[in-house]
């Protein structure tokens, strides 16, 4: 007998497959550019603006250069390179003063932790999905302003193609949706074709960052809330590309309101949601304070909601094996986990060459089991849907009970190799099925063979809901929101206008929001549209207020002002907050009102995390008000704030910031 | 010119900023460092990507290279580190086993003749866990001492030992169950 291990040592040295050529290439090239960046950031993290103009520095910086390079065991060829590289050292001695620093010591400002090895996000099962097609290359050229073809066509579904989610159907509903899908999807084609090759196009609506506004002329600020995430998605994909977005792709409301917090819910009566405001020092500036506004929207009632047993049936056949198919499905059954209780069930059916029972009804809580399940599935083998279909709903009928919703959740790429005789006998089987009680979700995953008819065939007939998933994010909202929960607008058309007292604050500034400005008046313009907030979504704004006799404001006082002695009453009041929203179906807007103090709240990991995001867009959009605040104080400021971060979200936005961080100039 | 030599030369002088010996220095172990990722992920996309991750820390780990061990062994310790924290991350749990079913499916078509080969390969390193595919991975695949992949590994030269005959011992196991199955 042989000895094993040269077994596997022969079969390893077999199947070990050389890198790919364009990749090592594009790695190689990468790698240099860092490493070329890092010896000249390295010392000197300001180097264009503190550049000494004088020739005196310069001489007495090389003289000391020298002198440090004699004694490194430097390649003699390599000695010009080295002082090329060392230039960039020149300003800092005469400048700051700092002690020149030996090129030995750990030096901060590259892209990576110089403790451990905590190395980039590329690896993230999140930028595998973001970078879906298989041969992802990062682009030849830096992302401008819209970004190569190649960009879009990897990113389509974050910038400009609106998918259709969750097609509800009823069949009552049936066919509006049906009109209203083709409808999208032909107004978006042009939309993402015409982006595409044109710099400068809406691809990404956004404007000039806001600007520092005077409280004493312009003292009200309207805006509409927004819930969308879909910025934070493109510039995450940007970076794993390893490009800095371009500014006008950063929206920072956006990026704020990607992550979940920890907000007071409203109570169970009452407005559908809870405002909570917390005024706290500006991390970038001490003179200046940020107010927090945050809205969080009533969740729908999980605890009041009958026991699911839900039996998740996985396609793992051959076709599923990409990075947006089965792994995504994975993570995104873990990220549903969370959300179930101890009383919901699940069982896994997987099918492929021939259907098997995963795992077994077992209760939600019971995570080890169920994530080992989730581990076990493989890609592998031709379909045999049908099969997996019956053992399914066998499976769900064992575990159905009266007072239970039972749930049969359908994830395939549409490779459905349909088994019952022909489609419309899999289709009657669904819908006896359905009189039995049993519902049917089918997730879409993937692109290329999605058979979208089918799919939505099968979820009509189990009335049920089919949804295309094609991030994880998008897989959170499917299978979090619309699953567990119930995705509903609690309340419509929400405008929130802060008005400064001018005694109190000398200037202030919105950040973020650009592409949601209000006119002052539209505030109680019931005709105006805003935005939607969802059940259970929050949303947040910041606004940064310069308190009057503060030595950060930035305008001088108008000679000819009137006095402003009058407001000195209001004591310690900085702001009025106004909030407009529309209960769903209604036509007529309620208003919110209270006044913002000084100290209102208490800063906690949510509001100074929310703050270290808002630092990381404004310095992705240019940091044109934070002084010397830079990626090192964001990275500090998100990685202290993580919170218990129960999905990671945070901890992938601290990647993201040290990512770009190493790829920032 | 002994490689290794060479190697500690181009990397100190790297360290110390030197453009030139740091494109040397990578372009000649990248080859090297792909092949031990995809060994330690079985996956030919994840082996990608973690080599990727390396090669853009690389400047500012060399930075921490004194030269006092050899270059591969300092090299195959970053990747092992970074293999690790790729791991740790809850969101890639369920990869690098399923990987070599990934890989493996991938692989049928082009080779058809070792196609058994491989099929056993995949089992054999998904059977095993982590700490012994790793010490598979450097001591078979890439052919380290015992001494030296301890040292990679950050366990002792005993630890290696015994997770060699471990693994023999798992693999003979799994041969007996295919032969009575």
């Amino acid at each position: 007998m042989t000895d094993p291990l040269d077994e596997l040592k022969r079969a390893m040295d077999s199947a070990t497959p050389m890198p790919d050529p364009a990749r090592r290439a594009a790695n190689l090239a990468r790698a240099q550019k860092i490493f070329e960046r890092a010896q000249g950031s390295a010392a000197a993290p300001r180097p264009t603006h503190d550049r000494p103009a004088g020739w005196a520095g310069w001489k007495t910086g090389v003289g000391r250069m020298f002198a440090a390079l004699a004694a490194r065991p430097v390649l003699a060829a390599t000695t010009g390179l080295a002082a090329v590289g060392l230039i960039a050292l020149v300003p800092l001695i005469r400048e700051g003063g700092l002690p020149l620093l030996p090129p030995e010591v750990p030096l901060s400002g590259t892209m990576v932790a110089q403790d451990g090895i905590s190395i980039g996000p590329a690896g993230d099962e999140v930028a595998e999905i973001a970078a879906a097609p298989a041969a992802v290359e990062p682009p030849s050229a830096p992302v401008t302003a819209v970004g190569s073809p190649i960009d879009l066509a990897e990113n389509e579904s974050l910038v400009a193609v609106p998918r259709v989610r969750s097609l509800r159907s009823s069949t009552a509903e049936l066919e509006v949706e049906h009109a209203l899908r083709s409808e999208s999807i032909a107004e978006a084609e042009p939309i993402g074709q015409d982006g595409m090759g044109r710099p400068g196009s809406e691809t990404f609506a956004n404007a000039d960052p806001q600007p520092l506004r005077i409280a004493a002329e312009e003292p009200v600020s309207t805006f509409a809330i927004d819930v969308d995430t879909a910025s934070y998605a493109f510039i995450r994909s940007t970076l794993m590309h390893g490009f800095l977005p371009s500014p006008e792709a950063v929206r920072i409301e956006e990026m704020i309101n990607y992550f979940p917090y920890g907000y007071a819910e409203p109570e169970a009566s009452g407005s559908p949601f809870r405002p909570t405001v917390t005024v706290m020092e500006t991390p970038w500036n001490r003179d200046t304070q940020l107010i927090h506004i945050a809205l969080q929207g009533r969740s729908p009632a999980v605890e009041k909601r009958p026991p699911l047993n839900l039996v998740f049936l996985v396609d793992t056949s051959g076709s599923m094996d990409d990075p947006a198919k089965l792994p995504l499905l994975v993570q995104s059954f873990r990220l549903m986990l969370g959300q179930l209780r101890p009383q919901d069930q699940i069982a896994i059916v997987a099918y492929a060459g021939s259907a098997g029972l995963v795992l077994d009804a077992t209760p939600a809580d019971d995570r080890t089991a169920i994530l080992a399940a989730l581990d076990r599935l493989h890609a592998d083998g031709s379909t045999a849907g049908a099969q997996g279909l019956r053992l399914a709903y066998q499976t769900a009928e064992r575990m159905a009970a009266e007072g239970e919703v039972t749930r049969v959740v359908l994830a395939t790429d549409g490779d459905f190799n349909v088994g019952i005789a022909d489609p419309d006998a899999l289709e009657e089987f669904i819908a006896r099925k359905r009189q039995s009680g049993i519902y049917l979700s089918v997730l879409g995953f993937g692109r290329g063979n999605l058979d979208d008819a089918t799919m939505q065939a099968l979820a009509q007939n189990g009335n049920g809901h089919a949804a295309y998933i094609d991030t994880l994010s998008e897989a959170r909202k499917v299978l979090v929101d619309q699953l567990t929960g119930a995705l509903f607008p609690i309340a419509n058309d929400v405008k929130i206008q802060v008005e400064f007292n001018p005694a109190a604050v000398a200037e202030y500034r919105l950040i973020g929001y650009e592409t949601r400005a209000l006119a002052r008046e539209d505030f109680n313009n019931d005709k105006v549209d805003a935005g939607e907030i969802g059940a259970g979504h929050s949303v947040t704004a910041l606004y940064e207020v310069t308190p009057v006799g503060s030595p950060a404001v930035l305008s001088d006082p108008l000679r000819y002002a009137e006095s402003r002695e009058a407001m000195q009453g209001l004591d310690g009041e900085l702001a009025y907050l106004r909030l407009r929203y529309k209960e769903p179906g209604e036509a007529e807007s309620r208003l919110t009102e209270f006044p913002i103090a000084l100290g209102m709240g208490a800063a906690n990991a949510d509001t100074r995390f929310a703050a270290a995001i808002a630092g990381f867009g404004q310095i992705l959009r240019g940091g044109r008000y934070l002084g010397t605040w830079s990626y090192p104080d964001a990275i500090a400021l998100a990685e202290a704030n993580t919170g218990d971060d129960r999905f990671g979200y945070r901890r992938e936005a601290v990647t993201m910031m040290r990512l770009a961080e190493g790829l920032a100039d | 010119m002994c490689t290794a030599e060479g190697d500690r030369e181009l990397a100190l002088a790297a360290a110390s900023g030197d453009r030139a010996a740091f494109a040397v220095l990578l372009a000649r172990h990248y080859d090297r460092l792909f092949g031990l990722c995809f060994r330690l992920t079985g996956r030919r996309e994840t082996a990608e990507d973690l080599t990727q991750d390396i090669c853009l820390a690389l400047p500012a780990k060399l930075k921490h290279f004194r030269g006092e061990a050899k270059l591969t062994t300092w090299l195959y310790r970053v990747a092992v580190n970074a293999a690790l924290d790729r791991r740790r991350r809850a969101a890639t749990r369920a990869k690098s086993a399923e990987g070599w079913g990934r890989w493996e499916s991938n692989r049928r078509a082009a080779i058809e003749d070792s196609a058994a080969n491989l099929r056993w390969l995949r089992r054999a390193m998904t059977a095993l866990p982590e700490p012994l595919r790793d010490t598979a991975a450097l001591v078979l695949g890439e052919e380290l001492s015992h001494a030296e992949a301890a040292l990679v590994l950050g366990v002792s030269e005993g630890t290696v030992s015994w997770r060699l005959s471990e693994i023999r011992k798992r693999l003979r196991a799994m041969r007996q169950e295919e032969l009575s199955s």
